[in-house]
């Protein structure tokens, strides 16, 4: 088992601040000046009630575990890093965003833990967001 | 009051082609022909009869399986929604049926995944600026069986289902695929076989997942009247519903505990005046054990969280109460990628009584369940026979 690759992921036009965020250790997520909805994924236009009024706003980076997998066969760049935790992690802010665990061993993660955001630089000017258990 | 779409279609033809070796030795394009043909022959009619070709294996698919075949068309769709494309294009066919747009439609499907001699196997390959490639994928979220694993994950957590239950459902469909000669696997298994197989993303096991096969299939749609006239007793379309939640990223799913099944079910029950406890028999999506849970709460067969206890004890295999996925389904007969296909033409089979040594006795009333994506569409079709009118 080796650490988990940085893939680099494929940043758009809109979702560049989101992205030159994670490279400076920071989690900003968008928020609906109309109706205060949360958006994930990021997007500037409100799945909620329609407005494209979003700005970005800090997240506190902290969440709960909402489900998880051990992938015990990994594809591709993955393969050598299987066992590893993808999961399903929703933020205090209300998003659920897919993300993996780290820091702990697999079998120690369960529905409901609270985690804490970390940041995995790609080498590409982004950095992956991916949470540690609160406890550690 | 009747629903004015309420039998007012039917499949005419309906055929697949799936080899227990899980290879077939033509090309996709070859297959396709060969389904369309076989359809038509089945319905008692011919390739100068179709007025629309409607599959969705690439860009602009269907006319590109036109051209090849001859036909010059007047309705024609390539809808997209993984696995339960077949289901959306019987509605699709209903609706443009009955209204005129076309008279005689094929359904077509074939993909080679595992001779590998169609580049676009299982559907057409991802491209732009996909939301999955941008915030699934770095985290290594490969496997569909990923996905399907958070959706077990939570049931267990909220239901407290167990792997246990979820291997009745894979137990139960290769008891059926024992019966069928062309299905890919039909040694019986055990619960404890299920649970000893390789994980592959607990807590799925690799007998919790569907196979890699080639498989093809096509079906044949005319209105009421005509199909009357035909050579096979027509299997009615009684009611239709289709309900997405989502696109390919499972993290946009409002509760990965249920799935668009519980919209797309009642709408398509309401729509054929029939309820859950109607129904003969049931052929279901089931890339996983946990798809095929899930959609049978949704689907209103039993409540949401009691799909763990409403399996067992063979419910839904052969002398089951329930008989599922009677042809062995895609964890055991066939599933090239899209397996919506092959939950139709098992439906048709079973209301025509043309299967041998798993025919349900009787059968009036199938419900076909196609779910495509990441649990993103669902698509559910109510079949009926002459008697259900």
């Amino acid at each position: 088992m080796t650490d988990l690759p940085e893939i680099a992921p494929a940043v758009t036009l809109e979702t560049r601040p989101f992205w030159d965020a994670t490279a400076e250790g920071r989690l900003i997520l968008p928020r609906c000046n109309a109706c205060s909805t949360v958006i994930w994924y990021p997007r500037l236009f409100c799945p909620s009630c329609a407005s494209d009024d979003v700005s970005w706003v800090d997240a506190a980076g902290t969440g709960t575990v909402y489900s998880f997998t051990v992938v015990r066969k990994g594809q591709g760049p993955f393969a050598p890093a299987a066992p590893y935790v993808l999961a399903y992690v929703e933020l205090d802010e209300g998003p659920r965003v897919m993300t993996n665990i780290v820091g702990c061993r697999p079998d120690d993660v369960t529905v409901g833990q609270r985690v804490v955001v970390t940041f995995a630089d790609t080498g590409e000017a982004t950095a992956l967001y991916r949470f540690r258990p609160a406890d550690r | 009051m009747t629903h004015p779409l309420r039998g007012q279609s039917a499949i005419v033809g309906a055929v697949d082609a799936v080899s227990p070796t899980g290879s077939l030795d033509r090309t996709a394009s070859q297959l396709e022909v060969d389904m369309v043909r076989a359809a038509l022959d089945d319905a008692g009619l011919s390739i100068r009869d179709v007025d629309s070709v409607i599959s969705t294996s690439g860009m602009m698919a269907s006319l590109d399986l036109a051209e090849r075949m001859g036909v010059r068309g007047r309705y024609t769709d390539t809808t997209m929604t993984g696995g339960s494309s077949f289901e959306v294009h019987v509605e699709h066919a209903a609706a443009a049926i009955s209204a005129g747009y076309c008279e005689v439609a094929v359904i077509v499907y074939a993909a080679t995944p595992r001779s590998g001699k169609n580049p676009f196997a299982g559907g057409p390959s991802m491209g732009g600026d996909l939301p999955f490639l941008e915030w699934d994928l770095p985290y290594g979220f490969g496997l569909p069986a990923s996905s399907y694993s958070l959706a077990a994950r939570r049931h267990m957590h909220e239901y407290g289902t167990t792997s246990e239950q979820l291997a009745e459902i894979a137990v139960a469909f290769r008891a059926w695929a024992a019966k069928n000669p062309n299905a890919y696997r039909r040694d019986p298994i055990s619960v404890d076989d299920v649970l000893a197989s390789p994980m592959v993303a607990e807590p799925l096991h690799k007998l919790d997942c569907c196979l890699v096969t080639d498989g093809a299939g096509a079906l044949v749609m005319t209105s009421a009247e005509r199909a009357r006239d035909l050579r096979r007793s027509p299997v009615y379309v009684l009611g239709a519903g289709t309900a997405h939640t989502h696109g390919m990223s499972i993290s946009q799913m409002p509760d990965l505990t249920t799935s668009g099944a519980a919209v797309s079910g009642p709408n398509a029950f309401a729509m054929a005046g029939v309820r859950p406890a109607d129904v003969d028999v049931v052929e279901l999506y089931d890339s996983f054990t946990i798809t095929a849970l899930m959609t049978l709460e949704d689907l209103g067969f039993c409540a949401k969280g009691e799909g763990g206890a409403f399996v067992e004890g063979g419910r839904l295999g052969p002398g089951g109460d329930l008989p599922t996925n009677t042809n062995g389904g895609g964890l055991s007969y066939t599933h090239p990628g899209m397996y919506g296909m092959f939950v139709l033409v098992e439906a048709v089979r079973q209301l025509r009584g043309e299967v041998v040594d798993r025919q349900v006795a009787g059968a009036e009333i199938a419900v076909a369940n196609g779910c495509g994506g990441v649990l993103s569409c669902t698509s559910t079709i109510v079949l009926g026979t002459e008697s259900t009118l």
